[in-house]
């Protein structure tokens, strides 16, 4: 198990841009948010938490259909479903392993970017504990969206497609706790209901991505 | 005493059975070389008793752990080196030294290489070496000779030879004569008839 | 004693609804007509809403259309996974697309009738954005059997996908439900009549409800049967050329 995690992380490593390349993301798109909305300093904290967690999400998107795709395409698939590995057990090393590429990372650097659109200083614990909780969420769910399109040709915009509908409810419960954050109200709620569905998610949905994964190798 | 056993199987591809009525049992050093013209269903047949993909009917006995497979595709990784590669697979199947898998096809010295820059010929010899380190009894092969010269033939012959000495097993599907005694299934006599369908998915809707 | 199940079986399921399709249509055609001319031009305007309030006897059945369809594609995907009748999630692929266009009529109707109540042809109201993400989830499934070939595939694929979405959906709607309160009034109709709207809009509004859901039921049965009848071709194709 350890060892296909240490694998994933080399290789994201080795390829380049397995770390940089959300990330970059993330910034252009926190940066051309002022653009389109003005600079008006009010009107940016406002949106801020909205902005970072709809940012961070798409972010989180971006590097999804290369989580199968690539061992798909080279084989390595259907060897490590030969292989004494529990597939479920992959699927869940993958994820983490897109967790820790692209998730966490995000959750480093999303305080910056707060800066950049006036974020409330109440937000700030709110906003990296939010995302702590929610990035693997997003990494789970799209690990069972790559699973289920993994054979496909173009099955990377499909996958935008299945997966959006998937990451609202994270969206939302992350967002409304910064924004409750930065206002001072009691934030408990939506936090434990975003706490559920992590687990909920890491929990259960590696089972369903492992069947998907069967399916598609048949 | 047979290591893995086929009992009225039949496989089907895209919903369409391919092949039916075999069986067959391999045992403890002997070696099943598959034949048939292209599109005959041999690699369906691999990957069926490969648990990749369920039998329309009959059963393949076969322990959990007693299967390696090799396709085509070699499953390398062309930002790794080989040693890596190697390393990484061995670690997946429960340890096991590279070293010597290593030396059987005449890696080591490209060893610190990144797969990527193998050759297609060196490729193919380090898929087959990761054979070597899984330790187990059945390999299951799906042209493993395609992309080798001659030299590394010898070398894969050599590895076989080696393997079903102590006592493995060899299913293989290939065009070329290896040189050792095998019982030789020619697959075409069990073409699934296309009038029957019988258990097809599709079959329902005729 | 014949199993329920045999129904599902292609021929049979064919056989029976060539028999019942037509009769299901016309009692959905009469049904669907008498209620909403009953409910358009027969019933008094509103005192408060006015004749606006008209536009209900469309929002609410294509409504309670469009989630029971969800409702009834998980049921079939499950029978799929579980049992493998390939009826079931050939008619959980047929019902797909209407359930899709009646999410986007109880969408459609639902900002017409908004423009004169609320003064906005869109809010982001729980409800309205509950139906806006289940519309996204019928795109969703739709485009995923349009993009597998193989047909067994698709259809385990899809089922996963309905089952994994049916929990999400169920989620989303929690969270939009959290997310804003809303200004959308509470169901209006409802099996409990005395919490309901006046005799004379719910008579209407019950035989225009069973006029949709006939309707639903016709169109299914008319697109499982035409999913059959592709896939029997598909086979028929399949087998050709494999004869060479």
């Amino acid at each position: 198990m350890i060892r296909l995690l240490m694998r994933d992380l080399i290789l994201a490593l080795r390829a380049g841009g397995g770390f940089g390349l959300g990330l970059g993301f993330f910034l252009i798109l926190v940066t051309l948010v002022p653009f389109g909305v003005g600079p008006d300093s009010e009107r940016l904290s406002a949106i801020a938490p909205g902005v970072l967690w709809v940012g961070a999400l798409l972010a989180c998107l971006l590097s999804l259909d290369r989580i199968f795709a690539l061992d798909y395409e080279d084989g390595s698939l259907d060897l490590l479903a030969t292989a004494p590995v529990p597939l479920e057990g992959l699927v869940a090393m993958k994820a983490l392993a897109h967790w820790i590429t692209t998730g966490l990372p995000l959750v480093v650097a999303a305080p910056m970017l707060g800066v950049l659109l006036h974020l409330d200083g109440a937000a700030y614990t709110w906003l990296i504990v939010t995302l702590l909780i929610g990035t693997p969420a997003l990494s789970f769910i799209g690990a069972f969206g790559a699973a289920i399109t993994v054979g496909l040709k173009r099955g990377g915009l499909l996958m935008s497609l299945l997966v959006l509908p998937l990451y609202i409810p994270t969206l939302i419960f992350g967002a409304e706790v910064v924004r409750r954050g930065a206002q001072g109200f009691d934030v408990m709620t939506p936090l434990l209901m975003q706490g559920g569905i992590s687990a909920g998610a890491i929990a259960l949905l590696p089972f369903a991505a492992a069947a998907a994964i069967r399916i598609s190798l048949r | 005493m047979s290591i893995l056993s086929v009992t009225n199987l039949s496989i089907a591809r895209g919903g369409i059975p391919v092949l039916e009525g075999l069986n067959f049992a391999v045992g403890t050093g002997e070696v099943l070389v598959l034949r048939g013209p292209n599109g005959a269903g041999k690699t369906t047949l691999l990957r069926t008793l490969a648990g990749l993909q369920p039998p329309l009917s009959g059963t393949v006995t076969c322990a959990d752990d007693a299967v390696a497979y090799a396709a085509h595709a070699d499953g390398l990784k062309s930002t790794l080196t080989a040693a890596e590669n190697l390393k990484f697979w061995a670690g997946v199947y429960g340890g096991g030294d590279i070293e010597p898998a290593l030396k059987a096809f005449d890696l080591a010295a490209l060893a610190d290489r990144l797969a990527g820059n193998l050759s297609a010929g060196q490729k193919r010899r380090l898929g087959l070496a990761r054979l070597l380190v899984t330790g187990r009894p059945v390999w299951i092969l799906d042209e493993p000779t395609v992309s080798l010269d001659a030299a590394s033939v010898a070398l894969f012959a050599a590895a076989v030879a080696n393997h079903i000495a102590q006592g493995g097993a060899l299913i293989v599907a290939t065009h070329i004569d290896l040189g050792f005694d095998a019982q030789v299934l020619d697959v075409a006599p069990f073409r699934a008839d296309p009038q029957v369908m019988s258990g097809a998915f599709d079959e329902a809707f005729l | 004693m014949a199993s329920l199940w045999e129904w599902a079986n292609p021929r049979k399921f064919m056989t029976w609804t060539d028999k019942a399709l037509p009769v299901i249509s016309i009692f959905a055609a009469v049904l669907f007509l008498a209620g909403l001319i009953w409910g358009f031009f027969f019933t008094p305007d509103d005192y408060r809403q006015g004749a606006t309030v008209k536009i209900f006897y469309i929002h609410v059945p294509s409504a309670m259309i469009a989630i029971n369809a969800w409702l009834m594609m998980l049921i079939a995907s499950l029978i799929w996974l579980i049992r493998r009748h390939h009826v079931s999630v050939l008619a959980a692929k047929a019902a797909a697309p209407v359930g899709m266009v009646m999410t986007l009529i109880a969408l459609a109707s639902g900002a017409i009738w908004g423009k004169p109540m609320w003064g906005t042809y869109w809010e982001w109201d729980p409800r309205l954005t509950s139906f806006l993400i289940l519309f996204l989830f019928y795109v969703g499934y739709l485009a995923l059997w349009e993009a597998i070939e193989d047909p067994d595939t698709a259809a385990d694929l899809t089922s996963v996908l309905c089952l994994v979405g049916s929990v999400f959906a169920v989620l989303s709607r929690y969270a939009v439900n959290f997310w804003n309160q809303g200004l959308h009034q509470g169901a209006s109709l409802s099996l409990d009549k005395a919490e309901n709207v006046a005799d004379v809009f719910w008579y209407p509004a019950l035989v225009a409800l069973a006029g949709f859901v006939l309707l639903f039921l016709a169109l299914v049965l008319l697109r499982t049967r035409t999913e059959i009848r592709a896939r029997r071709l598909h086979a028929i194709e399949m087998r050709e050329r494999v004869q060479g």
